[in-house]
C-alpha cells in the first residue's frame, strides 16, 4: 500500500466516524464540533485528489465561517433533546426509504457499469506546475462569468432579503449618530466659568 | 540532506528534512512569544514610567522562563459541570492553526517549508480556524463570564475576518498571486520601499492592521478579555499549562499576523533601500516594528466599546475595502500604474 491510499484510508476512517458521530451524539454542540472535523477531513480528501483550491475553499468556508456561526447559534438555543426525539419512529420509515434510494443511486454511479464509467480515460494526475486556483479562477470570470455573477447578486440578495425579514424599528429604540458624536466640539458639554476667588469667613467654622 | 539520503533513502530523508524544519520554526516561535512576553511588560513599563521585569537574570533577561516554569508546576483545574474532553482540548485547538500556518511562511528568499501556489488561502483557511479554540474554551468552561467572552469573541472575529480578507484581496491583485513569495518578489522594484504594496495600498495596510490586532483579540479590541468586565472572558477557568498554551496561541498569533503584514504590505526581506542587500534580518525587522507596535497600541489606547467594535468593522472598514478593490482595478485595468 502506498503512502497516498494509507493517506485516504485514514481520513477516510476519521470521516465517517466523524460522520456517524454528528447524528449520533445526543449533545447538539458535540454534533457541531463532529460536523466541524467531518468538513475538515473531507477537505484533506480533497486535496489528495489535487483539488487544492477546493479544499481550502471548504476550510475557509464551511469550517471558518458557517460551522462558527452555526456553533454560536447551537450554544444558545436550550434544546430540549426529549422534545426533538419525538416521533422518533414515525419518521423512521420514511426516512429508512429516502435513505434506500439514496444508496441505490449511489450504487448506480459508482459502480459503474451503467453509465460505461469503464470508458473514462482515468484522470491523469497534473505536472508540478499547475495552478488549480488560477485554472478555477480564469474559467470563472471568462467562460462562467454570468452565471457567477448571477449566483452572486443572488446571494445578496438572500443577505437583504434574510435582513430585510428579521428587522424589526421600535420607535422607543435609542440610537447613536457617530458623526453627530464626533462633531461635538468642548463648548457644546462645558461651560467654564469664570469665577474670582473668595476669602473664607474667618468666624464661620469649617 | 544528500548525505541522508544515501543513509536511508530518499523518502525518509525528505519525511526527516521537513520535520527537522517544522521542529526549527516551532522552536523559533516559541522562543520568539517568550521574549515578545517580555519585551511587552519591558516597553509597557517604560511607557508607564516603570522598569519592568529587571531580577531574574541579566536585566530580566530570564524573566519568560521563570513565567514558564511557574505555569507548568501549577495544578490545572477542571471546574464542576466543565465538559472536561473540550475543555482540555481548546487549548490545543487555539494553538495548532497558529503553528500550523507557519508552513507557508517565506522567511527568505526560498527559506519556506512549503512553497504552494494557493499559500495566502491557506493561511487565511487555517487561522479562520483559531475562533474555534475560543468558542468551544468558552463553552465547554460551564461559566457565564467565559461564555459570554467567548461569544463577544466569535462575533468580533467573524467580522473583521471579512475587512481583512478584502484588503488581502487587493494584494493578490497587485500581484497576481496566491503565493507569498511570489507576492514578495513583486514588490521589488528600483525604487526600495517605494515599490512596495505599502504605497498604493496604503488605507488597506491601516485596514489589515487594525484587523489583525481585533482579530488577535488584543488591546484595545480585547472585549473577548476585558478584564474589567467579564473578568478574563474565555479563558477565566484555566490555569497552569491549559492557560500557558492560550498564552502561547494569542503571541504567536500576534507574530504571525506581524510577519503576514510584512511580507505582503513592506517587501518581506527586501531592503528599503536600493544600495542595502536583502536579507532575513529585513523581515525580522519589520515583523519586530510591527510587534513593538502591537505593544504600544496596548500601552496607549484605551478598550474600544462593543459597539464601536462591531461599527467599525462593518461600516467602516468593509466599505472602505470594497471602494478600494475597485480603484485598484480601475487603476489596473488603465495601466495608469507608475512601475
Amino acid at each position: 500500500m502506498d503512502f497516498e491510499k494509507g493517506a485516504f484510508y485514514f481520513f477516510a476512517t476519521i470521516l465517517i466516524l466523524a460522520a456517524l458521530r454528528v447524528i449520533t451524539a445526543r449533545n447538539p454542540v458535540h454534533a457541531a464540533l463532529s460536523l466541524v472535523l467531518s468538513f475538515f477531513t473531507a477537505a484533506a480528501l480533497w486535496l489528495l485528489l489535487e483539488a487544492e483550491f477546493l479544499a481550502i475553499a471548504l476550510v475557509l468556508v464551511y469550517v471558518g465561517a458557517v460551522m462558527v456561526l452555526f456553533l454560536f447559534v447551537v450554544m444558545m438555543l436550550d434544546i430540549n433533546l426529549d422534545r426533538l426525539r419525538e416521533g422518533y419512529w414515525d419518521y423512521l420509515l420514511p426516512a429508512l426509504v429516502v435513505a434506500g434510494v439514496m444508496v441505490m443511486e449511489m450504487a448506480v454511479i459508482l459502480g459503474g457499469r451503467y453509465f460505461n464509467l469503464s470508458e473514462m480515460p482515468k484522470p491523469s494526475g497534473a505536472d508540478p506546475g499547475y495552478s488549480n486556483t488560477r485554472e478555477l479562477g480564469g474559467i470563472l470570470y471568462t467562460d462562467y462569468v454570468y452565471a457567477f455573477e448571477i449566483a452572486a447578486v443572488i446571494l445578496l440578495v438572500a443577505i437583504v432579503a434574510a435582513i430585510a425579514l428579521t428587522l424589526r424599528k421600535r420607535k422607543d429604540n435609542k440610537y447613536q449618530a457617530p458623526s453627530k458624536q464626533v462633531s461635538t466640539r468642548r463648548a457644546d458639554r462645558v461651560r467654564l466659568v469664570s469665577m474670582p476667588a473668595e476669602k473664607r469667613d474667618p468666624g464661620e467654622a469649617s | 540532506m544528500e548525505w541522508l539520503a544515501e543513509i536511508i533513502g530518499a523518502p525518509a530523508a525528505a519525511t526527516l528534512w521537513t520535520l527537522a524544519k517544522i521542529v526549527a520554526i516551532v522552536i523559533a516561535v516559541t522562543l520568539s512569544v517568550a521574549y515578545l512576553t517580555l519585551a511587552e511588560r519591558k516597553v509597557i513599563g517604560y511607557m508607564q514610567l516603570r522598569l519592568g521585569p529587571n531580577r531574574v537574570g541579566p536585566k530580566g533577561l530570564l524573566q519568560p522562563f521563570a513565567d514558564v516554569l511557574k505555569l507548568l508546576v501549577k495544578e490545572i483545574i477542571i471546574p464542576t459541570g466543565a465538559n472536561k474532553f473540550l475543555f482540555i482540548s481548546a487549548p490545543v485547538l487555539s494553538l495548532m492553526p497558529a503553528l500550523a500556518a507557519w508552513a507557508v511562511i517565506p522567511f527568505t528568499d526560498g527559506a519556506v517549508v512549503s512553497n504552494i501556489d494557493a499559500g495566502l488561502l491557506y493561511v487565511l483557511a487555517i487561522t479562520s480556524m483559531g475562533v474555534y479554540g475560543v468558542i468551544v474554551a468558552g463553552w465547554a468552561s460551564n461559566s457565564k463570564y467565559a461564555f459570554l467572552g467567548a461569544m463577544r469573541s466569535a462575533a468580533q472575529i467573524v467580522a473583521y475576518e471579512i475587512a481583512m480578507g478584502f484588503a488581502l484581496v487587493c494584494v493578490l491583485m497587485m500581484s497576481g498571486s496566491l503565493n507569498l513569495s511570489v507576492i514578495v518578489d513583486s514588490q521589488r522594484t528600483a525604487y526600495g520601499l517605494l515599490g512596495w504594496n505599502l504605497l498604493p495600498l496604503l488605507p488597506m495596510f491601516v485596514v489589515y492592521f487594525i484587523s489583525a490586532v481585533a482579530e488577535t483579540n488584543r488591546a484595545p479590541f480585547d472585549v473577548a478579555e476585558g478584564e474589567s468586565e467579564i473578568v478574563a472572558g474565555f479563558h477565566v477557568e484555566y490555569s497552569g499549562t491549559a492557560f500557558a498554551v492560550f498564552f502561547l496561541a494569542e503571541y504567536a498569533n500576534m507574530i504571525l499576523v506581524s510577519a503576514l503584514a510584512a511580507l505582503m504590505f513592506l517587501g518581506g526581506w527586501l531592503s528599503p533601500f536600493p544600495f542595502l542587500p536583502d536579507g532575513f534580518f529585513w523581515f525580522a525587522a519589520k515583523v519586530a516594528f510591527l510587534l513593538f507596535c502591537f505593544l504600544w497600541f496596548r500601552a496607549t489606547f484605551p478598550r474600544y466599546r462593543y459597539d464601536q467594535i462591531m461599527r467599525l468593522g462593518w461600516k467602516v472598514f468593509i466599505p472602505l475595502t470594497i471602494v478600494w478593490l475597485l480603484l485598484i482595478g480601475v487603476l489596473m485595468r488603465m495601466s495608469w500604474w507608475p512601475w
